[in-house]
Order: C-alpha cells, then structure tokens, then sequence
C-alpha cells in the first residue's frame, strides 16, 4: 500500500527482521506462542485455586466454577495476550535489561497477516477493531433474530424460558461491549491522529493491548452458551446475578476485559488529544469529532471503574462469599443499582457522542457549510459530560430507593435534553442554505437525525416519574433503547464506516448498495421498533419469553420486520468485502472535505503525514474562498501566512 | 413551504396520537393524572416533532445540490439569537413537564390514613397478598373507590408488581419495604404482572387484581379466609 507523497522527511520504513523458523516459532511473539502460554496460564491458575482451596481445608477441593473463573476467563487470557506479544516490550523493560529500540518494522500492515499480529499502527488497529466489531455485531444481531424468532408468537416455540433469558442477555451484552463502544473506538483510532496531524496515538503499544483485550470479552460473554445461560440481563441486577444461572458469571469476567479495553483506549485518546495536536491546532480550531472523543474518553476513564466494581461485587457475592447484596447478612440489593448505572448512564453517552462527532463532520462535508454554531457545539458535549454523571437514578425511579431522590434526578434528566435539543437543532441550521449531496455517508447522518429526535423524545417520556412509573420495564423502553442504539449510534457509526472507507481501504464502496443498505434498514428498522412504543404503553413487559394474547399480532409484525432489517445487513456486507476487493480506487479527498485525514493519500502514508502540518484556520470553512484548515507542505511563508500560535 | 410541511407533518402526528389507542383502560385515580402527563407531553412532542421534520423536509428538498454543482453553501457560522432561543424554549418545555410531573407524582403518592394496607410477597414466581385480618390469597381483591397502600417485599429476587390499568408499578425488593399506592376506580378483573427479570418464569409470574364493590369485596375476603382455614 504506497503512496504518491514526495521523499520523506526522516520516516523510512526499514524491513521486517527474518521470521524465525523451527523451535523459535513458539518462543517468537505471535499465535503459535499463545498456543501453548494460554494453557500453560490456565494450568497455573487452575493450580493456584486448587491449591489454596486445598490450604484453606475446603471441601469440594475442585470446585468447576471457581476454576473456570480463575483459569479460563483470567490466566488463560493473560497467558494469550502475553504469547501473542502484547507484554513484550514491558516485560523487557521492567526485567532492567538493555531497551531494544524500536526500528517501527513491525509498524503498519502489507499483508492480511499483518491484522492478525500485535501491531501498533493505528491505522492497523483501527481496521481490526472494525473487523472484530462487525462480526460481533452480526452475532449480537443473531441473537436478536432468535429472540424475535421465539417472539413471533405467544407461548414458548423453540426455546426454553431460561435460553431466551439467555439470548436477550447476550444479545444486549455484545451489542453494548463488543459493537457500538468499541466500533467508536475503532473508527476514532484510524481517523483522530491522522485528523489531528500526528502520526500515531500517543501510546501505540497500549494501542495494541486495548485491542487485542476486547475479542477476549466476548468469547468469554459467549461462552456462556457452553456452559449455562447468561441469564440476568445485561444488567446484571442483584440478588439474580448471584443466586442465578452461573452463566452470569460470564458477563462479570467479560465485561472485565470490555472495559479495560475501553479504559486504556479512553486514556489514550485523552493524551494524544491533549498533547500531539498539530502546532495551529486550539482546541476551538479542532474538529467536532476530535471534542467528541475527547468528552466520551472523558466519561469512560471516570465511568467504568464502576462497573467493573458492580461486576465484582456480584461476582464475589456468589463465588467466595462476600455479602455485598445479601440482605441476609445485612447486604442492600439497591446498591449495586446505584454502582452499575453511575456507569451504565453515562454509557450510554459514551455510545453516543461519538456518533455525535461523526454526525457532524459528515453533515458539514456533505452540505458545504461550516457546522452552525460549533462553540455551542463542542459545549454541548461537555455538558451532556457533567450532567450525564448526575441522572443515573431515572433508571430507579420504580426500585424502591429513598424516595426523595426522584424529583432531583428527574430535573436534571429533564435538563439534559437542552443540550441534546441544541445539537440538532445544529445540525438542522447546518442543512440550511447547504448544497446537499446525499451520499450514502449523509443518507445515515440524516437518518440518525430523524430517529435520534424520536429516541430522545421517548426518553422525555421516560424523564417524567409519574410517567416512568407506568412505562418502566415494558416494551416502550425498548422501543426507546432501540431508537437511541440502532436509530441513534448504529446509523451513525454505518455513517462513518461508509464516509472514511475510502481513506481506510482506498476503495471507493458501491454507492448504490449503500444506498439500498440504508433504505432498507431505515424502513426496516422503523417498522420493527415503532410498534413497540404502543407494546409497552398497553401492558406489555419486556424481557418476557411469553406475553398476553392480545399483543399477539403486533409482535408477529415485528418479528417478520426484524427479519428484513437483518437482511438489509448482509448487502452491507457484502459491499464492505467486495468494494475492499473490486472498488474503484479511492483519491485522497472524495468528499472534498477540509479536515487533515483528506490532506493525505487513501490509505495513507505509513506515518501519516511526511511533514508535521501547520494549522492555520478552523477546519469547517466552506464557503469562504481562500480559507485553509491547515497547510501541508511547508510553503506557509511562501503562501504569505502569519506565524501560527505556539500551542 | 416550510410552514405546510410542519402543518402536515403535525396534523399526520396529532391524528396517530389521537386515534391510535395507546392507552389501556383507565381503572385507577392515579392513572387520570398520569394520563394527565402523558396527554401533556404528547402535545408537546407533536410540536417539536413537526417543527424538526418540516425544516429537516424542506431542507433536502430546497438545498440539494444540483449534479454539476460543486459549490460550496453559505459560510454561516451561527446566530446567537437562534441558539439562544432554541436553548430556552426547549428548557422551559421540559421545566412545564417537570413541574406538572412533580406534582402529579405527589399526589400519587398520597393515600387516606383509612386505606387498605395489603401486604404483598413477590416470590420466584408468584404473588401472595395477605390482609390486615391476616388472610392471605394468591388473588389481589379491592374495594372500589378506596385508597390502597400495597406494602411489597420480596423473597429471593427483585420482583416488580405492576397492574396496567392502574398505572402505578413498584419493585418487590429483599430485605427492604417498598410502598404503592392505588386507588382503584373501576369495578373490574385486570392482569397483574411481574416486570422485573426474576428468573425462568418471569413471565409467567402473573396475577389477578379484582376490583369489586365494598360488599363484594367483603364477602370475597370471608371465602378466602374460609378457604385458608378450610384449606391447606
């Protein structure tokens, strides 16, 4: 994958050492090595429990659940990350031996091989999260079609009421841990450096480690269905998730490793953001999706520490006997509420904004015009940030906590729809005087806009206590989740795969697919969830295997609906793999767009970019003649600009 | 133009909330007044949701770019004014919905010092409501037009005891006591359900709350406490 660029300034890419051969295949970094460290790990935690139950004169000594815990979901996956090379350099380093400099010949990727390895490109790592992310979005949307299959009609068909417990759960686990955060963070990984100026994240071993944690969170989440149901929810409520089905127990380990995954990332993105801007680059000069992962990584570093705490409490509770929640021994069922949804709320910001951003670049792109009211813009996000960590109790307002919480927490979830309101109004004034081009890109910005306006007006719904109290826990609420998730995050992540694919790929994708993937879903989408709303007002709970007769008809519409909305994903699909193979080649800057990513070749340079670029204005300028976001090649005297702002 | 799409798209809207039966029968005091918030923010709803389409339909109509064009738009960068309005209506909307909510929610949790205390048990997976005589049935019987304090606790699990009809919902939570008021209004058999996950029969945890005449009511407590005694 070469590019057009002039002679480099002092990036060369040396070649890769020799790959080692015969018995120093398994001790080099890589999958063969993992092969044999990952049961080595196993056999040594499997060790440790049995040993110290052994110690500890406790009778069984082999205990299956607390060895499948110990062994499978934490040695096991240590013994796999440290085989396939992720621990290398640190462990080198702290055992005080010489450092080997890094050459960067393990930098970037000219093979498929090259996505399978340790790899600290973020170019690279941005394309395995996406790929990772996308398979397990077709599982978690698998699932959602068996739900629905089971859902068709009353009475219990294919399964058995614990395994739909079990398919829901899941479902809702993958689609929350293993899709939507971590698809956001792949798509922001690829562009943010390269939008920044910088030539990778401020970490790339991290980087690397970030990814390579997540598809271990959710094999662990889906090996639940070998094992038993992973049945409470994704929420995970207490008592259930500790006198329950021990599947459970997966979700507290993966949603571990989901989260680490997300933390490093979030602390990454925090420094690069912070510390490698282009010298030009204020922060009023960034552009909306460089703000929207700053917030989100914001509320991530902050946030989920409290659920993998949550997860551990119950996780303990069942396995060595802690009483956090056991209101036998004097626990508080209530509290793992209020510990799992101080994160849980602000996650579901967290799998937003950055749909904001993405909505906002496409928007401005694809309409010709700077984004309308960008420093209201780029508050908005900081204060959806704050008040975001103060609402998380509107998912209580029916569980019996002190009661005088609720008015409080209905203010400010009320409040929080202010900012909301103020970006799409935005973006709506953005359109106006445009010159809209619908391209597939702007058909999903579009739609989220439309969809994420009903989404959030249900939730206005769901605000108001006396409300709440009628439509908590019924089929409303997942016609909410649902509009805000699909029609809210999942628009707007296709919104951002279809517009930065030509930079990622340098393929252009088949326009017309896209156009039919979009369509399809949107009608889709609204035929299967809309009905929903009127479920849950009538009577009808969700989570339930089996429901009253009289909403018999209305759940066999939208089980044949959802049929068609997955269907839709397979021509995306199988746009994604053809164009990769086929398409047109992409040019550097498709959309004519002004941010630095598009000042680049598609795919670019190794190193992204062969000078470090000089910011000089903002980067939604459009319509204002001779206005540049940044220059590239060095002429800023010669193009008669001032002298840019020391940082 | 712009007006006609809002219009269109409003009176389309305003015909879907009115005609579409989204509510179930209203059977309790409480649920007048959070029928009351519903209508409210319905209203509301309607209006934004026409005010968002029309300029949002109006916009890829009026500002498509032509094939050939590769203009740019117009270098707009904001309107104070705007923004400042389209910060306030929206925040002294929700301030109306909050407000009328905080009362309503007041007012539904208030019972007369005469109500009926029920003491309801959630169990994986049944309900049991015992009275203040100490008769116990598997049956939520009630006095029409009296208040009723339902004093929930649960067993194992979180359960949640909600009735439709009645509106009001509460979680049935170990170890500690929950409160629901209802004063049911319409003679009457309606379906009480479970809605919090609580295990394999989660959905099947159901049962019936019949809404009576006192004298009714009255005779139907005396043959629950006959069958108990009789009984098991």
């Amino acid at each position: 994958m070469t590019e057009t660029a002039i002679a480099t300034e002092h990036h060369h890419h040396p070649s890769p050492p020799p790959r080692p051969t015969g018995f120093r295949m398994l001790l080099a970094p890589g999958w063969l090595r993992a092969l044999w460290m990952a049961p080595l790990f196993a056999a040594i935690g499997a060790g440790l429990v049995v040993g110290l139950r052994a110690l500890a004169g406790w009778d069984p000594v082999w205990s299956e659940l607390h060895v499948l815990t110990v062994a499978l979901m934490v040695m096991a996956p240590l013994g796999y990350l440290a085989g396939i090379g992720c621990f290398d350099f640190w462990v080198y380093y702290a055992s005080g031996r010489p450092t080997r400099p890094d050459d960067h010949s393990g930098h970037g990727a000219t093979r498929w091989q090259d996505y399978f390895r340790v790899n600290t490109d973020h170019k690279v790592i941005g394309v395995q999260y996406l790929a990772t992310t996308v398979v397990f979005f077709l599982v978690g949307g698998l699932l959602a079609l068996l739900v629905r299959a089971e859902l068709a009609q009353p009475g219990s068909d294919f399964v058995d009421p614990e395994s739909y417990n079990g398919l829901f759960s899941t479902h809702a686990a993958i689609m929350i841990f293993l899709f939507i955060i971590p698809a956001f963070a792949g798509l922001a990984n690829y562009v943010l450096p390269l939008m920044i100026g910088a030539p990778d994240m401020a970490f790339p071993r991290l980087n690397a480690l970030s990814f390579w944690m997540l598809p271990i969170g959710g094999v662990i989440m889906l090996g639940s269905f070998f094992y038993a149901p992973l049945s409470a929810g994704w929420t995970q409520y207490a008592p259930l998730s500790v006198v329950g089905s021990e599947g459970n127990v997966f979700f507290q380990m993966g949603a571990q490793w989901a989260g680490a995954s997300s933390i490093a990332t979030a602390l990454n993105f925090l420094v690069t953001i912070i510390t490698m801007r282009a010298p030009g680059m204020t922060f009023w000069r960034m552009p909306l999706l460089v703000w929207a992962n700053f917030t989100t990584s914001l509320l991530v570093v902050v946030a989920t520490p409290f659920i993998a705490a949550s997860q551990f409490f119950v996780l303990f509770d069942r396995v060595i006997g802690t009483d956090f929640f056991q209101p036998a021994q004097g626990g508080y069922p209530l509290a793992f509420q209020h510990i799992f949804w101080f994160y849980s709320h602000p996650a579901v910001y967290i799998m937003m904004l950055p749909g904001f951003g993405i909505a906002s670049e496409v928007i401005s792109t694809m309409s010709r015009k700077p984004i309308f009211g960008y420093r209201l813009m780029a508050l908005s996000l900081m204060a959806i940030v704050f008040l975001g960590f103060s609402v998380w109790a509107h998912h209580m307002f029916v569980s019996g906590m002190a009661s005088w919480l609720r008015v409080p927490m209905m203010i400010t979830t009320l409040l929080i729809a202010v900012p909301t309101g103020i970006k799409v109004f935005s973006w709506l004034a953005t359109l106006w005087e445009g010159r809209i081009r619908f391209t597939t890109p702007m058909l999903w910005a579009l739609g989220f806009v439309s969809m994420f306006v009903i989404g959030g007006l249900s939730g206005i719904y769901l605000g108001s206590v006396p409300l709440d109290v009628h439509l908590s826990d019924t089929y409303f609420v997942v016609a909410h989740i649902h509009y805000v998730l699909l029609g809210g995050s999942l628009f707007t992540i296709m919104a951002g795969i279809y517009y930065w694919y030509p930079k990622m790929t340098g393929r252009m994708y088949d326009e017309r697919l896209g156009k039919l993937h979009f369509w399809g879903t949107f009608v889709a989408f609204n035929f299967t969830f809309f009905p929903m709303h009127l479920l849950g007002i009538q009577g009808m709970p969700r989570r339930v295997a089996d429901y009253a007769p009289e909403f018999a008809g209305l759940n066999l519409w939208i089980s044949i609906w959802s049929f068609v909305l997955g269907a839709s994903f397979v021509v995306f699909i199988y746009n994604l793999t053809v164009s990769w193979a086929r398409g047109v080649p992409a040019p550097a800057n498709p959309w004519r767009a002004l941010t630095l990513e598009w000042q680049v070749s598609s795919p670019p340079p190794i190193f992204n970019f062969d000078r470090v670029p000089q910011v000089v204005g903002s980067p939604y300028e459009y319509g204002v003649p001779g206005a540049r976001h940044a220059v590239l090649d060095g002429d800023r005297e010669a193009a008669g600009l001032e002298e840019v702002p020391a940082r | 133009m712009l007006v006609l799409i809002g219009a269109v798209v409003g009176v389309l809207t305003a015909v879907v909330a009115a005609f579409v039966p989204w509510l179930p029968e209203q059977a309790s005091v409480q649920r007048e007044r959070i029928d009351f918030v519903f209508w409210l923010t319905t209203w509301i709803c309607v209006g934004i949701f026409a005010l968002v389409s029309a300029v949002l339909i109006y916009s890829v109509v009026k500002f498509r770019a032509r094939p050939d064009d590769d203009s740019d738009g117009a270098p707009i960068h904001g309107h104070t004014g705007l923004e400042i309005v389209w910060t306030a209506i929206p925040t002294v909307l929700v301030v109306v919905i909050g407000v009328a909510s905080a009362i309503v929610l007041w007012q539904n949790d208030r019972a007369a010092g005469d109500a009926l205390v029920v003491r309801v048990t959630g169990q994986q997976f049944a309900w049991t409501f015992e009275y203040p005589d100490g008769t116990t049935s598997g049956r939520l019987g009630l006095p029409v037009n009296r208040d009723v304090v339902l004093d929930l606790g649960a067993r194992e699990v979180i359960h949640s005891f909600w009735v439709a009809e009645f509106g009001q919902k509460q979680d049935a939570v170990p170890g500690i006591r929950t409160r629901l008021v209802i004063t049911p209004k319409k003679v009457g058999t309606y379906d009480v359900i479970c809605t919090e996950l609580c295990g394999p029969g989660h959905a099947l945890m159901r049962s019936f709350a019949v809404v009576m005449e006192p004298d009714d009511f009255e005779s139907w407590l005396e043959d629950e406490a006959e069958r108990q005694a009789g009984g098991a």
